[in-house]
Protein backbone atom coordinates (compact mmCIF):
# COMPACT_ATOMS: atom_id res chain seq x y z
CA UNK A 1 0.00 0.00 0.00
CA UNK A 2 1.72 3.15 -1.16
CA UNK A 3 0.53 6.72 -0.68
CA UNK A 4 -0.62 6.80 -4.31
CA UNK A 5 -3.15 4.04 -3.68
CA UNK A 6 -4.53 5.87 -0.65
CA UNK A 7 -4.99 9.07 -2.62
CA UNK A 8 -6.47 7.11 -5.52
CA UNK A 9 -9.08 5.67 -3.15
CA UNK A 10 -9.90 9.08 -1.68
CA UNK A 11 -10.25 10.67 -5.11
CA UNK A 12 -12.26 7.76 -6.50
CA UNK A 13 -14.66 7.90 -3.55
CA UNK A 14 -15.08 11.65 -3.99
CA UNK A 15 -15.75 11.18 -7.70
CA UNK A 16 -18.32 8.42 -7.20
CA UNK A 17 -20.24 10.35 -4.52
CA UNK A 18 -20.20 13.53 -6.61
CA UNK A 19 -21.24 11.68 -9.78
CA UNK A 20 -24.21 10.19 -7.92
CA UNK A 21 -25.13 13.64 -6.62
CA UNK A 22 -25.00 15.04 -10.18
CA UNK A 23 -27.84 12.77 -11.25
CA UNK A 24 -29.86 12.74 -8.01
CA UNK A 25 -29.86 16.41 -6.99
CA UNK A 26 -33.04 18.38 -7.69
CA UNK A 27 -31.34 21.64 -8.63
CA UNK A 28 -29.68 22.10 -11.98
CA UNK A 29 -26.96 24.50 -10.74
CA UNK A 30 -26.10 22.11 -7.92
CA UNK A 31 -25.77 19.35 -10.52
CA UNK A 32 -23.27 21.48 -12.47
CA UNK A 33 -21.29 22.25 -9.31
CA UNK A 34 -21.13 18.55 -8.35
CA UNK A 35 -19.88 17.90 -11.89
CA UNK A 36 -16.99 20.30 -11.15
CA UNK A 37 -15.92 17.97 -8.32
CA UNK A 38 -16.10 14.91 -10.61
CA UNK A 39 -13.94 16.59 -13.26
CA UNK A 40 -11.50 17.92 -10.64
CA UNK A 41 -11.21 14.32 -9.42
CA UNK A 42 -10.32 13.18 -12.95
CA UNK A 43 -7.63 15.89 -13.11
CA UNK A 44 -6.35 14.68 -9.73
CA UNK A 45 -6.13 11.11 -11.03
CA UNK A 46 -4.08 12.24 -14.03
CA UNK A 47 -1.72 14.19 -11.75
CA UNK A 48 -1.42 11.12 -9.51
CA UNK A 49 -0.30 9.10 -12.54
CA UNK A 50 2.34 11.73 -13.33
CA UNK A 51 0.54 12.88 -16.48
CA UNK A 52 0.93 16.53 -15.59
CA UNK A 53 0.12 18.00 -19.00
CA UNK A 54 -3.09 15.98 -19.40
CA UNK A 55 -4.19 16.83 -15.85
CA UNK A 56 -3.71 20.55 -16.39
CA UNK A 57 -5.52 20.33 -19.73
CA UNK A 58 -8.41 18.64 -17.93
CA UNK A 59 -8.65 21.59 -15.53
CA UNK A 60 -8.34 24.22 -18.29
CA UNK A 61 -10.78 22.66 -20.75
CA UNK A 62 -13.41 21.00 -18.58
CA UNK A 63 -13.53 23.13 -15.42
CA UNK A 64 -12.37 26.44 -16.88
CA UNK A 65 -14.35 26.33 -20.12
CA UNK A 66 -17.02 23.63 -20.39
CA UNK A 67 -18.49 24.02 -16.89
CA UNK A 68 -18.29 27.81 -17.01
CA UNK A 69 -20.19 27.84 -20.33
CA UNK A 70 -22.71 25.37 -18.89
CA UNK A 71 -23.31 27.52 -15.78
CA UNK A 72 -23.42 30.63 -17.95
CA UNK A 73 -26.12 29.12 -20.18
CA UNK A 74 -28.15 27.80 -17.24
CA UNK A 75 -28.03 31.14 -15.42
CA UNK A 76 -29.03 33.10 -18.53
CA UNK A 77 -32.14 30.97 -19.02
CA UNK A 78 -33.47 29.60 -15.74
CA UNK A 79 -31.70 29.02 -12.50
CA UNK A 80 -34.08 29.05 -9.56
CA UNK A 81 -32.76 28.49 -6.06
CA UNK A 82 -34.08 25.46 -4.17
CA UNK A 83 -35.52 22.17 -5.41
CA UNK A 84 -37.24 22.02 -8.77
CA UNK A 85 -40.05 19.73 -9.90
CA UNK A 86 -39.83 17.44 -12.92
CA UNK A 87 -36.09 17.86 -13.32
CA UNK A 88 -35.30 14.14 -13.23
CA UNK A 89 -36.12 11.89 -16.16
CA UNK A 90 -39.13 9.64 -15.52
CA UNK A 91 -37.73 6.80 -17.64
CA UNK A 92 -34.98 5.18 -15.57
CA UNK A 93 -34.83 1.62 -16.94
CA UNK A 94 -33.22 2.31 -20.31
CA UNK A 95 -30.41 4.55 -18.97
CA UNK A 96 -29.72 1.98 -16.24
CA UNK A 97 -29.36 -0.78 -18.85
CA UNK A 98 -27.08 1.37 -21.04
CA UNK A 99 -25.00 2.38 -18.02
CA UNK A 100 -24.57 -1.22 -16.91
CA UNK A 101 -23.61 -2.33 -20.42
CA UNK A 102 -21.04 0.49 -20.73
CA UNK A 103 -19.59 -0.41 -17.34
CA UNK A 104 -19.38 -4.10 -18.31
CA UNK A 105 -17.70 -3.42 -21.67
CA UNK A 106 -15.16 -0.98 -20.21
CA UNK A 107 -14.27 -3.11 -17.19
CA UNK A 108 -13.92 -6.20 -19.41
CA UNK A 109 -11.65 -4.43 -21.91
CA UNK A 110 -9.49 -2.87 -19.18
CA UNK A 111 -9.14 -6.13 -17.22
CA UNK A 112 -8.57 -8.12 -20.41
CA UNK A 113 -5.77 -5.93 -21.70
CA UNK A 114 -3.99 -4.99 -18.46
CA UNK A 115 -4.38 -8.00 -16.14
CA UNK A 116 -1.02 -8.99 -14.75
CA UNK A 117 0.82 -6.39 -16.80
CA UNK A 118 2.90 -3.67 -15.24
CA UNK A 119 3.04 -0.33 -17.01
CA UNK A 120 6.58 0.86 -17.79
CA UNK A 121 7.95 3.42 -15.35
CA UNK A 122 8.94 5.77 -18.14
CA UNK A 123 5.59 6.92 -19.50
CA UNK A 124 4.84 10.06 -21.47
CA UNK A 125 4.89 12.74 -18.82
CA UNK A 126 6.29 16.06 -19.88
CA UNK A 127 4.85 18.45 -22.40
CA UNK A 128 7.70 18.08 -24.88
CA UNK A 129 7.16 14.31 -25.08
CA UNK A 130 3.40 14.79 -25.52
CA UNK A 131 3.94 17.23 -28.38
CA UNK A 132 6.61 15.03 -29.97
CA UNK A 133 4.24 12.08 -30.09
CA UNK A 134 1.29 14.20 -31.31
CA UNK A 135 3.29 15.70 -34.16
CA UNK A 136 4.97 12.47 -35.27
CA UNK A 137 3.05 9.25 -34.55
CA UNK A 138 -0.41 10.79 -34.22
CA UNK A 139 -0.26 13.59 -36.78
CA UNK A 140 -3.20 12.29 -38.87
CA UNK A 141 -5.66 11.89 -35.96
CA UNK A 142 -4.51 15.29 -34.72
CA UNK A 143 -5.22 16.93 -38.08
CA UNK A 144 -8.58 15.14 -38.32
CA UNK A 145 -9.58 16.46 -34.89
CA UNK A 146 -8.49 19.98 -35.87
CA UNK A 147 -10.64 19.88 -39.01
CA UNK A 148 -13.58 18.55 -36.99
CA UNK A 149 -13.25 21.37 -34.44
CA UNK A 150 -12.95 23.95 -37.20
CA UNK A 151 -16.11 22.59 -38.83
CA UNK A 152 -17.95 22.78 -35.49
CA UNK A 153 -16.72 26.35 -35.00
CA UNK A 154 -17.91 27.45 -38.45
CA UNK A 155 -21.22 25.65 -37.88
CA UNK A 156 -21.73 27.51 -34.58
CA UNK A 157 -21.04 30.84 -36.27
CA UNK A 158 -23.48 30.07 -39.10
CA UNK A 159 -26.25 29.02 -36.69
CA UNK A 160 -25.77 31.97 -34.33
CA UNK A 161 -25.45 34.58 -37.06
CA UNK A 162 -28.44 36.79 -37.88
CA UNK A 163 -29.22 37.22 -41.55
CA UNK A 164 -28.52 40.81 -42.58
CA UNK A 165 -31.23 41.91 -45.01
CA UNK B 1 17.66 27.47 -0.31
CA UNK B 2 16.94 24.80 2.26
CA UNK B 3 20.28 23.09 1.60
CA UNK B 4 22.00 26.38 2.45
CA UNK B 5 20.57 26.26 5.96
CA UNK B 6 21.91 22.71 6.38
CA UNK B 7 18.46 21.36 7.21
CA UNK B 8 17.12 18.08 5.97
CA UNK B 9 13.35 18.11 6.53
CA UNK B 10 11.00 15.32 5.46
CA UNK B 11 8.46 15.93 2.69
CA UNK B 12 5.66 16.62 5.19
CA UNK B 13 7.78 18.96 7.30
CA UNK B 14 8.98 20.81 4.22
CA UNK B 15 5.43 21.23 2.94
CA UNK B 16 3.58 22.25 6.09
CA UNK B 17 6.28 24.02 8.07
CA UNK B 18 8.12 25.82 5.28
CA UNK B 19 6.22 25.98 2.00
CA UNK B 20 2.67 26.65 3.24
CA UNK B 21 3.61 29.56 5.60
CA UNK B 22 5.92 31.09 2.96
CA UNK B 23 3.17 30.68 0.35
CA UNK B 24 0.64 32.45 2.59
CA UNK B 25 3.16 35.24 3.14
CA UNK B 26 3.91 35.44 -0.59
CA UNK B 27 0.21 35.97 -1.34
CA UNK B 28 -0.82 38.21 1.56
CA UNK B 29 2.21 40.52 1.83
CA UNK B 30 2.05 41.84 -1.77
CA UNK B 31 -1.76 42.10 -1.46
CA UNK B 32 -1.44 44.26 1.68
CA UNK B 33 1.31 46.36 0.14
CA UNK B 34 -0.78 46.94 -2.99
CA UNK B 35 -3.82 47.97 -0.96
CA UNK B 36 -1.86 50.43 1.19
CA UNK B 37 0.50 51.89 -1.42
CA UNK B 38 -1.89 52.07 -4.37
CA UNK B 39 -5.53 51.81 -3.24
CA UNK B 40 -5.07 54.03 -0.18
CA UNK B 41 -2.16 56.32 -1.08
CA UNK B 42 -1.51 56.53 -4.84
CA UNK B 43 -5.17 57.18 -5.70
CA UNK B 44 -5.34 59.82 -2.96
CA UNK B 45 -2.34 61.69 -4.34
CA UNK B 46 -3.81 61.50 -7.86
CA UNK B 47 -6.95 63.13 -6.45
CA UNK B 48 -5.01 65.80 -4.49
CA UNK B 49 -5.79 64.44 -1.03
CA UNK B 50 -3.75 62.70 1.65
CA UNK B 51 -5.59 59.42 2.16
CA UNK B 52 -5.45 57.65 5.54
CA UNK B 53 -3.15 59.50 7.97
CA UNK B 54 -4.32 58.61 11.50
CA UNK B 55 -3.61 54.89 12.04
CA UNK B 56 0.15 54.53 12.40
CA UNK B 57 2.80 56.63 10.61
CA UNK B 58 1.27 57.98 7.36
CA UNK B 59 -1.73 55.72 7.92
CA UNK B 60 0.31 52.58 7.35
CA UNK B 61 -1.70 50.57 9.90
CA UNK B 62 -5.03 51.55 8.35
CA UNK B 63 -5.30 48.15 6.64
CA UNK B 64 -5.01 46.28 9.97
CA UNK B 65 -7.78 48.47 11.38
CA UNK B 66 -9.95 47.69 8.35
CA UNK B 67 -9.35 43.95 8.67
CA UNK B 68 -10.24 44.12 12.36
CA UNK B 69 -13.44 45.93 11.49
CA UNK B 70 -14.48 43.36 8.86
CA UNK B 71 -13.79 40.42 11.14
CA UNK B 72 -16.02 41.88 13.86
CA UNK B 73 -18.94 42.49 11.50
CA UNK B 74 -21.92 40.17 11.32
CA UNK B 75 -21.77 37.51 8.60
CA UNK B 76 -25.19 38.07 7.02
CA UNK B 77 -26.89 35.50 4.79
CA UNK B 78 -29.87 36.64 2.68
CA UNK B 79 -32.95 34.65 3.75
CA UNK B 80 -33.61 33.24 0.27
CA UNK B 81 -29.95 32.52 -0.51
CA UNK B 82 -28.57 29.06 -1.24
CA UNK B 83 -26.63 28.96 2.05
CA UNK B 84 -23.92 26.42 1.28
CA UNK B 85 -23.01 27.74 -2.17
CA UNK B 86 -23.14 31.31 -0.84
CA UNK B 87 -20.74 30.41 1.97
CA UNK B 88 -18.34 28.43 -0.24
CA UNK B 89 -17.98 30.91 -3.14
CA UNK B 90 -15.25 33.17 -1.62
CA UNK B 91 -13.13 30.11 -0.82
CA UNK B 92 -13.24 28.91 -4.44
CA UNK B 93 -11.96 32.32 -5.58
CA UNK B 94 -9.21 32.38 -2.92
CA UNK B 95 -8.16 28.80 -3.70
CA UNK B 96 -7.59 29.73 -7.32
CA UNK B 97 -5.35 32.65 -6.25
CA UNK B 98 -3.35 30.54 -3.81
CA UNK B 99 -2.75 27.82 -6.41
CA UNK B 100 -1.34 30.44 -8.80
CA UNK B 101 1.51 31.41 -6.50
CA UNK B 102 2.78 27.82 -6.42
CA UNK B 103 4.39 28.02 -9.86
CA UNK B 104 6.23 31.35 -9.45
CA UNK B 105 9.99 30.93 -8.91
CA UNK B 106 11.80 33.48 -6.73
CA UNK B 107 15.38 32.22 -7.17
CA UNK B 108 17.40 29.31 -8.62
CA UNK B 109 16.41 27.09 -5.66
CA UNK B 110 13.82 29.31 -3.97
CA UNK B 111 10.66 27.87 -5.50
CA UNK B 112 7.64 25.87 -4.38
CA UNK B 113 7.43 23.27 -7.17
CA UNK B 114 9.33 23.06 -10.44
CA UNK B 115 6.49 22.02 -12.73
CA UNK B 116 7.26 21.16 -16.32
CA UNK B 117 4.05 22.87 -17.47
CA UNK B 118 4.24 25.73 -14.93
CA UNK B 119 2.73 28.63 -16.89
CA UNK B 120 0.11 26.29 -18.36
CA UNK B 121 -0.99 25.32 -14.83
CA UNK B 122 -1.18 29.01 -13.89
CA UNK B 123 -3.45 29.76 -16.85
CA UNK B 124 -5.64 26.74 -16.00
CA UNK B 125 -6.16 27.47 -12.29
CA UNK B 126 -6.74 31.18 -12.89
CA UNK B 127 -9.85 30.20 -14.88
CA UNK B 128 -11.31 28.35 -11.88
CA UNK B 129 -12.07 31.63 -10.07
CA UNK B 130 -14.91 32.27 -12.57
CA UNK B 131 -16.81 29.38 -11.01
CA UNK B 132 -16.53 31.03 -7.58
CA UNK B 133 -17.85 34.31 -9.00
CA UNK B 134 -20.76 32.57 -10.75
CA UNK B 135 -21.53 30.70 -7.50
CA UNK B 136 -21.58 34.00 -5.59
CA UNK B 137 -23.78 35.72 -8.16
CA UNK B 138 -26.31 32.91 -8.42
CA UNK B 139 -26.61 31.94 -4.75
CA UNK B 140 -27.27 35.48 -3.50
CA UNK B 141 -30.89 35.35 -4.79
CA UNK B 142 -30.54 38.92 -5.99
CA UNK B 143 -30.95 40.05 -9.59
CA UNK B 144 -28.06 42.51 -9.40
CA UNK B 145 -25.78 39.78 -8.07
CA UNK B 146 -26.86 37.40 -10.84
CA UNK B 147 -26.31 40.07 -13.51
CA UNK B 148 -22.88 40.83 -12.06
CA UNK B 149 -21.96 37.14 -12.02
CA UNK B 150 -23.04 36.66 -15.63
CA UNK B 151 -21.17 39.79 -16.73
CA UNK B 152 -18.06 38.54 -14.93
CA UNK B 153 -18.28 35.14 -16.60
CA UNK B 154 -18.78 36.61 -20.08
CA UNK B 155 -15.84 38.92 -19.54
CA UNK B 156 -13.51 36.27 -18.16
CA UNK B 157 -14.32 33.82 -20.98
CA UNK B 158 -13.59 36.54 -23.55
CA UNK B 159 -10.29 37.68 -22.03
CA UNK B 160 -8.91 34.27 -21.14
CA UNK B 161 -8.18 33.64 -24.83
CA UNK B 162 -5.94 36.70 -25.44
CA UNK B 163 -4.28 36.05 -22.06
CA UNK B 164 -3.29 32.50 -23.00
CA UNK B 165 -2.42 33.42 -26.61
CA UNK B 166 -0.16 36.25 -25.38
CA UNK B 167 1.67 33.75 -23.17
CA UNK B 168 2.13 31.40 -26.15
CA UNK B 169 4.45 33.96 -27.80
CA UNK B 170 6.70 33.93 -24.73
CA UNK B 171 6.59 30.13 -24.55
CA UNK B 172 7.65 29.85 -28.21
CA UNK B 173 10.54 32.21 -27.67
CA UNK B 174 11.70 30.59 -24.44
CA UNK B 175 11.16 27.09 -25.81
CA UNK B 176 9.66 25.89 -22.53
CA UNK B 177 6.52 26.21 -20.38
CA UNK B 178 8.56 25.84 -17.20
CA UNK B 179 8.63 29.15 -15.29
CA UNK B 180 12.24 28.63 -14.19
CA UNK B 181 13.14 27.83 -17.82
CA UNK B 182 11.50 31.07 -18.97
CA UNK B 183 13.58 33.06 -16.45
CA UNK B 184 16.80 31.35 -17.53
CA UNK B 185 15.95 31.81 -21.22
CA UNK B 186 15.75 35.55 -20.57
CA UNK B 187 18.92 35.59 -18.44
CA UNK B 188 20.98 33.73 -21.04
CA UNK B 189 19.29 35.12 -24.15
CA UNK B 190 20.75 37.54 -26.65
CA UNK B 191 19.15 40.30 -28.70
CA UNK B 192 20.65 40.27 -32.21
CA UNK B 193 23.83 38.71 -30.89
CA UNK B 194 24.25 41.08 -27.94
CA UNK B 195 23.76 39.49 -24.55
CA UNK B 196 24.69 42.38 -22.27
CA UNK B 197 21.38 42.45 -20.39
CA UNK B 198 20.14 39.02 -21.49
CA UNK B 199 16.87 39.08 -23.37
CA UNK B 200 13.99 40.32 -21.19
CA UNK B 201 10.96 39.40 -23.28
CA UNK B 202 9.44 42.86 -22.81
CA UNK B 203 11.85 43.96 -25.56
CA UNK B 204 11.10 41.18 -28.06
CA UNK B 205 7.54 40.35 -27.03
CA UNK B 206 6.21 43.86 -26.41
CA UNK B 207 3.00 43.08 -28.35
CA UNK B 208 2.51 40.05 -26.10
CA UNK B 209 3.09 42.22 -23.01
CA UNK B 210 0.58 44.79 -24.24
CA UNK B 211 -2.08 42.10 -24.81
CA UNK B 212 -1.20 40.31 -21.56
CA UNK B 213 -1.63 43.44 -19.42
CA UNK B 214 -4.98 44.39 -21.02
CA UNK B 215 -6.24 40.84 -20.54
CA UNK B 216 -5.00 40.78 -16.93
CA UNK B 217 -6.80 44.06 -16.25
CA UNK B 218 -10.01 42.45 -17.53
CA UNK B 219 -9.41 39.15 -15.71
CA UNK B 220 -9.01 41.05 -12.44
CA UNK B 221 -12.20 43.04 -13.22
CA UNK B 222 -10.33 46.26 -12.45
CA UNK B 223 -11.57 49.49 -14.03
CA UNK B 224 -11.91 50.20 -16.99
CA UNK B 225 -13.20 46.61 -17.11
CA UNK B 226 -15.21 46.67 -13.85
CA UNK B 227 -18.68 46.10 -15.32
CA UNK B 228 -19.28 43.03 -13.08
CA UNK B 229 -19.17 45.28 -10.01
CA UNK B 230 -20.26 48.53 -11.71
CA UNK B 231 -21.47 50.44 -8.66
CA UNK B 232 -23.66 52.89 -10.60
CA UNK B 233 -25.53 50.09 -12.38
CA UNK B 234 -25.45 46.93 -10.26
CA UNK B 235 -24.86 48.14 -6.65
CA UNK B 236 -21.66 46.00 -6.41
CA UNK B 237 -22.61 43.10 -8.68
CA UNK B 238 -21.87 39.65 -7.29
CA UNK B 239 -20.50 41.19 -4.06
CA UNK B 240 -23.77 42.96 -3.20
CA UNK B 241 -25.01 40.54 -0.53
CA UNK B 242 -21.63 39.78 1.04
CA UNK B 243 -20.62 41.29 4.35
CA UNK B 244 -18.08 40.84 7.12
CA UNK B 245 -15.45 38.15 6.76
CA UNK B 246 -16.73 36.79 3.44
CA UNK B 247 -16.50 40.22 1.86
CA UNK B 248 -12.98 40.44 3.28
CA UNK B 249 -12.11 37.13 1.59
CA UNK B 250 -13.30 38.44 -1.79
CA UNK B 251 -11.37 41.66 -1.17
CA UNK B 252 -8.17 39.72 -0.37
CA UNK B 253 -8.76 37.56 -3.44
CA UNK B 254 -9.04 40.62 -5.68
CA UNK B 255 -5.82 42.28 -4.54
CA UNK B 256 -3.87 39.06 -4.02
CA UNK B 257 -4.60 37.99 -7.58
CA UNK B 258 -3.52 41.44 -8.78
CA UNK B 259 -0.20 40.79 -7.02
CA UNK B 260 0.12 37.24 -8.31
CA UNK B 261 -0.66 38.20 -11.92
CA UNK B 262 1.89 41.04 -11.66
CA UNK B 263 4.44 38.49 -10.46
CA UNK B 264 3.60 36.22 -13.41
CA UNK B 265 4.03 39.19 -15.77
CA UNK B 266 7.37 39.95 -14.07
CA UNK B 267 8.53 36.38 -14.67
CA UNK B 268 7.28 36.21 -18.26
CA UNK B 269 8.42 39.61 -19.51
CA UNK B 270 10.94 41.12 -17.07
CA UNK B 271 13.24 38.23 -16.27
CA UNK B 272 11.70 37.26 -12.91
CA UNK B 273 14.31 37.08 -10.16
CA UNK B 274 17.23 37.81 -12.53
CA UNK B 275 19.12 41.11 -12.70
CA UNK B 276 21.78 41.62 -15.39
CA UNK B 277 25.39 41.60 -14.27
CA UNK B 278 25.33 38.59 -11.94
CA UNK B 279 25.73 35.02 -13.16
CA UNK B 280 22.27 33.39 -13.29
CA UNK B 281 23.46 30.23 -11.53
CA UNK B 282 24.87 32.19 -8.59
CA UNK B 283 23.63 31.35 -5.09
CA UNK B 284 23.26 35.09 -4.47
CA UNK B 285 19.93 34.96 -6.29
CA UNK B 286 18.42 32.73 -3.62
CA UNK B 287 18.71 35.70 -1.26
CA UNK B 288 18.18 38.74 -3.49
CA UNK B 289 15.92 36.94 -6.02
CA UNK B 290 12.71 37.25 -3.94
CA UNK B 291 13.43 40.96 -3.37
CA UNK B 292 14.12 41.57 -7.08
CA UNK B 293 10.93 39.73 -8.01
CA UNK B 294 8.92 41.67 -5.41
CA UNK B 295 10.24 44.99 -6.74
CA UNK B 296 9.36 44.11 -10.33
CA UNK B 297 5.95 42.84 -9.19
CA UNK B 298 5.17 46.10 -7.42
CA UNK B 299 6.18 48.19 -10.43
CA UNK B 300 3.89 46.15 -12.71
CA UNK B 301 1.07 46.28 -10.13
CA UNK B 302 1.42 50.07 -10.23
CA UNK B 303 0.63 49.94 -13.97
CA UNK B 304 -2.56 47.97 -13.26
CA UNK B 305 -3.74 50.45 -10.62
CA UNK B 306 -2.67 53.48 -12.61
CA UNK B 307 -5.05 52.34 -15.38
CA UNK B 308 -7.70 51.55 -12.78
CA UNK B 309 -7.62 55.05 -11.32
CA UNK B 310 -7.49 57.01 -14.57
CA UNK B 311 -9.72 55.31 -17.15
CA UNK B 312 -13.53 55.52 -17.38
CA UNK B 313 -15.54 52.31 -17.59
CA UNK B 314 -16.19 50.58 -20.95
CA UNK B 315 -19.65 49.58 -22.11
CA UNK B 316 -20.36 45.84 -22.20
CA UNK B 317 -20.44 45.64 -26.03
CA UNK B 318 -17.21 47.67 -26.34
CA UNK B 319 -15.53 45.24 -23.96
CA UNK B 320 -16.56 42.19 -25.99
CA UNK B 321 -15.59 43.87 -29.26
CA UNK B 322 -12.15 44.79 -27.95
CA UNK B 323 -11.46 41.18 -26.96
CA UNK B 324 -12.84 39.28 -29.95
CA UNK B 325 -12.17 41.68 -32.81
CA UNK B 326 -8.91 43.29 -31.75
CA UNK B 327 -6.94 41.42 -29.08
CA UNK B 328 -7.47 37.84 -30.31
CA UNK B 329 -6.52 38.52 -33.97
CA UNK B 330 -3.55 40.60 -32.77
CA UNK B 331 -2.33 37.83 -30.47
CA UNK B 332 -2.72 35.21 -33.25
CA UNK B 333 -0.64 37.43 -35.54
CA UNK B 334 1.92 37.78 -32.75
CA UNK B 335 2.16 33.98 -32.44
CA UNK B 336 2.60 33.58 -36.20
CA UNK B 337 5.36 36.23 -36.38
CA UNK B 338 7.11 34.86 -33.30
CA UNK B 339 7.03 31.35 -34.76
CA UNK B 340 8.48 32.49 -38.09
CA UNK B 341 11.22 34.55 -36.42
CA UNK B 342 12.05 31.74 -33.99
CA UNK B 343 12.80 29.44 -36.92
CA UNK B 344 14.36 32.05 -39.20
CA UNK B 345 16.68 33.92 -36.79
Amino acid sequence: MVAQNVFFAILALLMIVSALKVVTTNNIVHAALWLVLVLAGVAGQFLLLGAEFVGVTQILVYIGAVIVLLLFGVMLTKASIGDEENINMPNRVLPAVIGTLMFAVMSYSIIDSYRGKELPKETVTNAAMVSDSIFSDYIIPFEAVSVLLLAALIGAVVIARKEVA
Amino acid sequence: MIELLALNPSWWQETFLIKVPIGLLAVLLPAGTIVYLYLFKAISFMQSRLGPMEAGPYGSLQLLAEVGKWIQKEDIFPSKADKFVFAAAPFVVLMSTFLLVVVIPAGPDALFVDLDAGIYLAMAVSSVSVIGILMAGWSSANKYSLLGGIRAAGQLIAYELPLILAVVGVVIQAGTMNMQGIVLAQAEGEILGWGGIGNPFILTQFIGFFIFMIAVQAELTQAPFDMPVAESELVTGYLTEYSGIRFLLFFIGEFASAGVFSAIAAVLFFGGWYVPGIDAGSQVFNVIGPLVLATKTMLIAFLIFWFRFTFPRFREDQLQRLAWKFLIPLSLANIAITGVLKVAV
